[in-house]
């Protein structure tokens, strides 16, 4: 295992959130996490990068092990630029107020290898032409779904090892939405291991290779993703058949 | 009002506005990244002006204790600024240590973190009162004064000075905002804190690299202020600290520019009010200006409405 979440508990406050979870990544693949709102998927993945609160709950306990490295002891951004673990967070979370190029400059911001930063920028841009035409212009300019791009290309840029992703599909139009699970999956397959969170099951389950339903901080379910979008109790609940 | 009256205003309202310019930058730099209105800065300001006092006199030996070495009056200037704005910066970095960080760290509400703020200062005042004494310092002829007069037009050296270290202080923020990683990390934490650690980025080294650079101005406001008026008491602060503050505001709090354009306005209505009103006026006629612009433009002169988030 990649990543591995043990009895994993955490809340805001005097609630509690997650109570218990426990999960696992194997290096290369491509894991969901679906739930309906408030089941507790974006707060498993606050957990894992280590935000601090009020934004992102509390740790309380279990474990939570990254190539054999104990999650907890590190801050955010030693998880980030240490570990290579990023997160493409919900609602983009771009800098408005800064270029495109800047945007993908900070995300290099512990990185001291310039080559290895021009090798990622090339690889990038070779993925998001869109991002290299507007790189100079304020990331509040464009687009949502240009935005989300830029998103995944900050994550892209931080890290390597594994990229978390919340709710990437949110608010984007379905031809959108596929071109971004389509790029996801190339990013994938260049050696990045892949954590999704989605409210939209039907897309997650179709690229991931295993998923997990996870309900009111709870694991309910577990399995291939295939068999479990075959699942009567999912197709009933989170794809709508 | 002559022309040469005029002039002699501006010189001084250009003056008066870089004592203001230089506070409200730290004001400004602080609450762009940590949105919290630091209100110990006037009294970090005091701070500096102690310290360039202390560490000025020091080397001038007034202390009957001589260096070994004869320092030349520009060295003695060069290290009183290099030193105050070293230890000043210091006290700033402690300050955010201890009363901020731990507070930012539970995740309390902003408004907790600028009651502390207040604290702060009325610490460092009867800390300075207590240690020192209510006995007003004169703070040592750091730069000998000369007095230019052109047709007319009287003005001395240090007024020079304060003026043109004020002007290269905004290119050298600008520059260090606009063009560093650095700076692109503060602008980044303005826009979005939460998303900041995401990139890899320490918040906590950024955050007291802006207060290193906020005290440090102070520091150097500190000195010059001591330098053009030579008086030092512990209150010193308060007052020029509040109008700083105001003026970071009227030209947009968060902004190098906004500071800077506040602090100058701030001096020219001050300077400009008290030449044509009895002094008393001043800070009355002043202020309702600031008001009238605030009402105008709320966010100030450079600044943005904040996108709130939900």
């Amino acid at each position: 295992m990649l990543l591995c979440v043990e009895d994993l508990r955490v809340g805001y406050g005097p609630i509690e959130a997650l109570h218990g979870i426990t999960f696992g990544v194997r290096e290369g693949e491509i894991v969901t996490l679906i739930g309906a709102n408030g089941a507790g998927k974006s707060t498993t993945l606050m957990s894992i990068m280590r935000l601090p609160p009020p934004e992102a709950p509390v740790y309380h306990s279990g474990k939570m092990i990254f190539e054999g490295r104990d999650l907890t002891q590190f801050s955010p951004h030693h998880v980030v630029s240490r570990l290579g673990i990023s997160l493409v967070p919900e609602g983009r979370r771009i800098f408005g107020n800064l270029t495109v190029w800047e945007n993908l400059k900070i995300a290099a911001y512990a990185h001291e290898d310039r080559q290895e930063i021009q090798k990622k920028t090339k690889r990038i841009f070779g993925l998001f032409p869109r991002l290299e035409e507007r790189r100079h212009q304020a990331a509040d300019t464009l687009s949502g779904g240009e935005q989300q791009m830029l998103s995944v290309a900050r994550a892209m840029m931080t890290g390597g090892r594994m990229m978390l992703l919340d709710e990437p599909s949110m608010g984007l139009a379905p031809f959108l939405m596929y071109e971004l699970f389509h790029v996801l999956k190339e990013i994938n397959q260049q050696g990045t291991t892949i954590l999704l969170v989605e409210q939209n099951a039907r897309i997650a389950l179709k690229y991931a290779h295993r998923g997990y339903v996870l309900e009111t901080g709870n694991i309910l379910l577990e399995g291939d993703a295939r068999e479990l979008a075959k699942d009567e109790k999912v197709k009933k609940a989170y794809l709508g058949e | 009002m002559t022309l040469s009256i005029f002039i002699q205003n501006v010189m001084n309202a250009l003056q008066w506005g870089s004592f203001y310019a230089l506070i409200a930058l730290g004001y400004s730099m602080v609450y762009g990244v940590l949105l919290l209105i630091n209100f110990a800065h006037g009294d970090i300001f005091m701070v500096g002006a102690y310290i360039g006092f202390f560490i000025s006199t020091f080397l001038l030996g007034a202390y009957g204790f001589q260096l070994p070495w004869k320092l030349s009056g520009g060295l003695v200037i060069f290290l009183t600024f290099l030193l105050t704005m070293a230890l000043t910066a210091g006290v700033g970095v402690a300050i955010e240590r201890v009363a901020y960080r731990p507070l930012r760290r539970k995740g309390v509400s902003r408004l907790y973190l600028v009651i502390t703020a207040l604290m702060v200062g009325l610490l460092l005042e009867n800390g300075n009162l207590a240690l020192l004494g209510a006995s007003r310092r004169n703070f040592p002829e750091l730069i000998p004064k000369v007095l230019y007069s052109v047709g007319g037009v009287n003005f001395s050296n240090t007024k020079i000075i304060v003026i043109i270290v004020t002007l290269l202080v905004f290119v050298f923020l600008q520059t260090v905002v606009l063009k560093t990683k650095w700076g692109m990390a503060m602008r980044a934490i303005s826009y979005d804190r939460m998303a900041v650690p995401l990139m890899g980025v320490p918040v906590d080294t950024i955050i007291v690299m802006t207060f290193v650079l906020g005290s440090s101005m102070a520091a150097v406001a500190g000195i010059l202020f001591a330098v053009s008026y030579p008086v030092l008491e512990p209150y010193m602060g308060a007052l020029v600290g509040w109008k700083a503050f105001i003026a970071a505001v009227v030209g947009g709090i968060g902004e190098i520019r906004g500071a800077i354009a506040g602090g100058f306005i701030l001096g020219f209505t001050e300077i400009f009010v008290a030449t044509v009103f009895p002094s008393t006026f001043r800070d009355l006629i002043a202020f309702g200006v600031l008001l009238l612009i605030l009402t105008l433009r709320p966010n100030g002169i450079f600044g943005i409405a904040r996108r709130t988030k939900v």
